[in-house]
């Protein structure tokens, strides 16, 4: 099969489905020149004009205000609010508008919305350029959320958000643009259901569930610790919102032990979200404390160093698989 | 004018009124519950503009929208559902789910109705995006109270609005009190218009208390907005009668300000004029009041009678189901 990178598979997932549905407009800062910052909509000014793709400001609160708009009206916006973080500065349009309308007219509106967003540190971008918001968006009833980890998950995923009537927050890792990740993506069509984790490696002793780049960590660790006879079971999650509970608790019945792997600070993270639903659905289950590999509860240092500490690795996973086997 | 239309918008500022005067009754017996905040005095700016949309143009309100809601969906539209919906029974317009601050309903082009202010302009931004977009005609109508002038939110939609030129009329309703405080006391501005210089729009300031000033100024700024030639900033100068909600004494306001206000209530001015116009007689407009209140009787009566909802319908109408095939 094909290799591609994980950006173009974004690329495509865009592309395919502005080519397929007029109604499916983009709205970002640098949309026109660039393509955004990383190139993810990159020739898709030249394919389809400025109207379908177009150009803002720099204001937020004035882009999710529109997609929620055009959403209710009848339109499928992609918004491009470039860095997570940056979600913040629209976070009403979010949480109180996009999210909570179709509720408050008694589901006579409906918000089919994709907003996208880089996640998630190791490029050194320091504290407002770095985060993944998974237990903050998470805590948004009226919201999914998906993050995918490969080329395939990416182009899937993004597909299936933007032909979803619900607003899809969709979080790709700004250090797999970077390190350009490639995996196999073919070229028929094909999408992925929002909702549905993956399991990216069976195994039988301890259950690991984990998201974005940490699902490659996960994986690094996997193949170490299968050295020492340690077979881990890897879930990716890939969607955050709705969390796919019935596989996690499928593979910590197999294995009867759960670490999670989550690059955010570990209170109220998604992390927090998984262990209590295990917890409260699965106790039985499970043979050994349920852990937690995640960042400390700080801001996100700038310093490659630092950077390096405060996310989590293979080493810090190896040592929660050891402390409970 | 025809003469139809000038009654048309008569029966509808009062029907806003009569509606209004028994939901603040009633709030005060105890029968309705959460917050409620009465546009009383303001009548003639939702009648006025209203007058000049087609039902498939859109507006958008605030959590003062009763009078908005009731301009926009005619006069043929039955009161009830919205006074059950103040009841939060499951005959609502809403299903229970929005209240007064959030009543809404699409298919008279009432988009929504929001509580944090601003977040409804942003919006309407965006229907009126979707309506360029699409090619339509449509034309979108945000108000706003003067409150939202001072809010980020109100430069960055118009800022957007306006270099896109969109079909949106931002129409402001100044009554000069945001909530308790005095917009002249936390601006530099004599005049509200002087914000649209900023944006390259025409801001045009009108007497919100003269409906027959309104419906001239609303239907220039439609027409232009129509043609594609962009949006328009409108201060319609009018006072609220009664407090910021139901049960604020308001008395922050000076006597002499508030006997003034009930010197400029919109309903009897409008009424003196229609006699003197020859439209209506005294007893022709006294019938518009009994048959007003007659609708209201009944609209009450159905709301008493109608059920609560169902501790179920908690769970519905959060996600629209399905999704673009």
């Amino acid at each position: 099969m094909r290799q591609i990178t994980y950006l173009q598979a974004i690329t495509e997932a865009i592309d395919e489905e502005m080519a397929r549905d007029p109604t499916v407009f983009i709205m970002g800062e640098d949309i026109r020149a660039w393509g955004a910052p990383l190139g993810e909509f990159k020739g898709l000014f030249e394919k389809y004009g400025g109207e379908r793709v177009r150009d803002t400001p720099i204001s937020e609160t004035a882009m999710l205000g529109a997609t929620a708009g055009a959403a209710a009206m009848g339109m499928r916006p992609i918004v491009h609010i470039m860095f997570s973080e940056f979600l913040g500065v629209c976070m009403s349009d979010i949480r109180c508008v996009l999210t909570k309308t179709r509720y408050m007219t008694g589901g006579k509106t409906k918000f089919p919305a994709t907003i996208m967003s880089y996640s998630g540190a190791g490029v050194s971008a320091a504290g407002e350029h770095s985060a993944c918001p998974y237990g903050w968006l998470m805590a948004i009833p009226g919201l999914k959320i998906v993050a995918p980890a490969t080329p395939y998950d990416a182009k899937g995923l993004i597909k299936s958000a933007i032909r979803e009537d619900n607003p899809v927050q969709v979080l790709y890792h700004i250090k797999l643009i970077f390190d350009r990740l490639t995996g196999e993506v073919p070229e028929e069509e094909y999408t992925i259901p929002i909702g549905v984790a993956d399991i990216k490696r069976e195994g039988s002793d301890v259950t690991v569930v984990a998201i974005g780049l940490m699902v490659h960590r996960a994986l690094a660790a996997a193949n170490k610790l299968q050295e020492k006879g340690i077979s881990l079971e890897i879930v990716d999650l890939r969607s955050l919102a709705p969390i796919d509970k019935q596989t996690i608790i499928n593979s910590v019945k197999k294995t009867g032990r759960l670490v999670i792997m989550d690059e955010e600070p570990k209170t109220a993270s998604a992390s927090a979200e998984i262990a209590a639903i295990v917890a409260e659905e699965a106790f039985d289950l499970l043979d050994a404390s349920i852990k937690r590999v995640c960042a400390p509860d700080t801001p996100i240092p700038f310093s490659p160093t630092l950077e390096k500490a405060w996310m989590p690795d293979e080493e810090d996973l190896i040592k929660a698989v050891t402390e409970i086997t | 004018m025809a003469k139809e239309k000038l009654i048309d918008m008569y029966r509808t500022m009062v029907r806003i009124r009569v509606f209004e005067e028994k939901i603040a009754e009633d709030f005060a017996a105890g029968k309705i519950p959460g917050f409620v905040h009465i546009s009383a005095g303001q009548e003639a700016n939702a009648a006025g503009v209203c007058a000049n949309l087609r039902v498939d143009d859109i507006i958008t309100s605030t959590h003062r929208g009763h009078g908005h809601i009731i301009a926009k969906a005619g006069n043929q539209y039955s009161l009830a559902p919205m006074v059950a919906e103040l009841y939060g029974k499951k005959t609502g317009v809403n299903k229970g789910k929005a209240g007064s601050q959030h009543l809404s309903d699409l298919k008279v082009g009432v988009l929504v109705a929001e509580g944090i202010q601003g977040t409804a302009l942003t919006l309407a931004g965006g229907a009126a995006l979707a309506a360029k977009l699409k090619g339509t005609d449509q034309v979108v109508v945000a108000f706003i109270g003067d409150g939202t002038l001072n809010t980020g939110r109100f430069h960055e939609a118009m800022n957007l609005a306006s270099a896109w030129k969109l079909p949106l009329i931002c129409y402001c309703e100044n009554n000069i009190w945001a909530e308790s405080t005095n917009i002249y006391q936390v601006t530099n501005l004599t005049d509200l218009t002087d914000r649209a210089v900023a944006y390259n729009i025409p801001g045009i300031a009108v007497d919100g208390n003269d409906v027959l000033a309104v419906y001239e100024v609303a239907a220039k700024a439609i027409a232009r907005a129509r043609k594609g030639e962009g949006p328009t900033f409108i201060e319609g100068k009018t006072c609220r009668l009664r407090g910021h909600f139901e049960g604020d004494t308001h008395l922050y306001r000076s006597q002499e300000e508030k006997d003034e206000c009930r010197k400029r209530d919109p309903i009897p001015r409008f009424r003196k004029k229609l006699i003197e116009m020859k439209v209506l007689t005294d007893k022709q407009a006294d019938k518009i009041h009994q048959e007003v209140q007659q609708e209201m009787d009944e609209a009450v009566k159905f709301a008493l009678d109608s059920p609560f909802p169902d501790p179920e319908d908690v769970l519905t109408d959060v996600f629209a189901q399905g999704g673009k095939k």
